[in-house]
């Protein structure tokens, strides 16, 4: 078991940054190239939806957890932003709240898709959590 | 990121390169449309991924923005060479039914 944690402000130029540092933090586990790949799409995701939505543009922390047991990555994203009125509307595919800006809506159904697991936790006015897990070497033809 | 761009007989060639995020994709929004104003007269606009090292769905909404963009200059557009983990994210969210890869 390992774990680190990661904290820096809401600015688009960490997003190279924190999907680089999990990514790394996960190489002892060795992933397939396609496995950290996925991972490293599913945190840009998550980042970029901290500081779009969760700070709109404005300044706050972005925290990032990460565990690895065995196979497994665990990983937490978290902001203390606006958080999300309505969970259930904003995991839908293509659903954005910035459509002129030319969101596609597909950040949380890309996060689902790439991670073995994943679940998010709002509340209005105190922020977003969200929480997804990948086990390494899932499908067959992984090659160890 | 960068963007490199040539016209081969009716066609725009854009050649992105680079990581397509959050970050990234501002530097080369207004310098893509630009490039797609002065081709207006073009019957198409290819994007050429190769050098696309990384894209999130930031790089999806960027896409359908010059898509929107060509479309309403009666252009079409289309794609090639994505490596194989842009190819996933373009294929989930049903990119390739509006701009074809080549």
């Amino acid at each position: 078991m390992n774990e680190m944690r990661l904290k820096f402000l809401s600015r688009s130029e960490n997003e190279t940054f924190a999907r680089n540092c999990v990514a790394a933090f996960a190489l002892p586990l060795e992933p397939s190239l396609d496995e950290l790949s996925d991972v490293k799409t599913a945190v840009s995701e998550a980042v970029t939806n901290c500081i779009v939505h969760g700070y709109a543009g404005g300044e706050g922390w972005i925290e990032i957890v990460c565990k690895t047991e065995g196979d497994r990555l665990e990983i937490e994203i978290a902001d203390e932003g606006r958080g999300i009125p309505d969970v259930a509307e904003a995991l839908a595919p293509f659903f954005t709240t910035l459509a002129d800006e030319e969101r596609s809506g597909m950040g949380f159904t890309i996060m689902q898709t790439f991670m073995t697991d994943f679940s998010v936790l709002s509340e209005e006015g105190k922020g977003t959590r969200v929480k997804m897990g990948k086990t390494f070497g899932k499908r067959a033809g992984h090659a160890r | 990121m960068t963007l490199q761009s040539n016209r081969e007989g009716n066609a725009l060639y854009l050649y992105l390169s680079g990581e397509l995020d959050e970050h990234s994709v501002s530097a080369i929004r207004g310098q893509a449309d630009r490039l797609i104003e002065e081709n207006a007269g073009l019957s198409r606009a290819v994007f050429n991924l190769a050098g696309v090292k990384f894209m999130d769905s930031t790089g999806i909404g960027f896409l359908f923005g010059r898509y929107k963009k060509l479309k309403s200059f009666g252009m079409d557009m289309y794609l090639e060479n994505p490596d194989a983990s842009a190819d996933k994210i373009l294929a989930l969210s049903g990119v390739y039914t509006l701009m074809p890869k080549l």
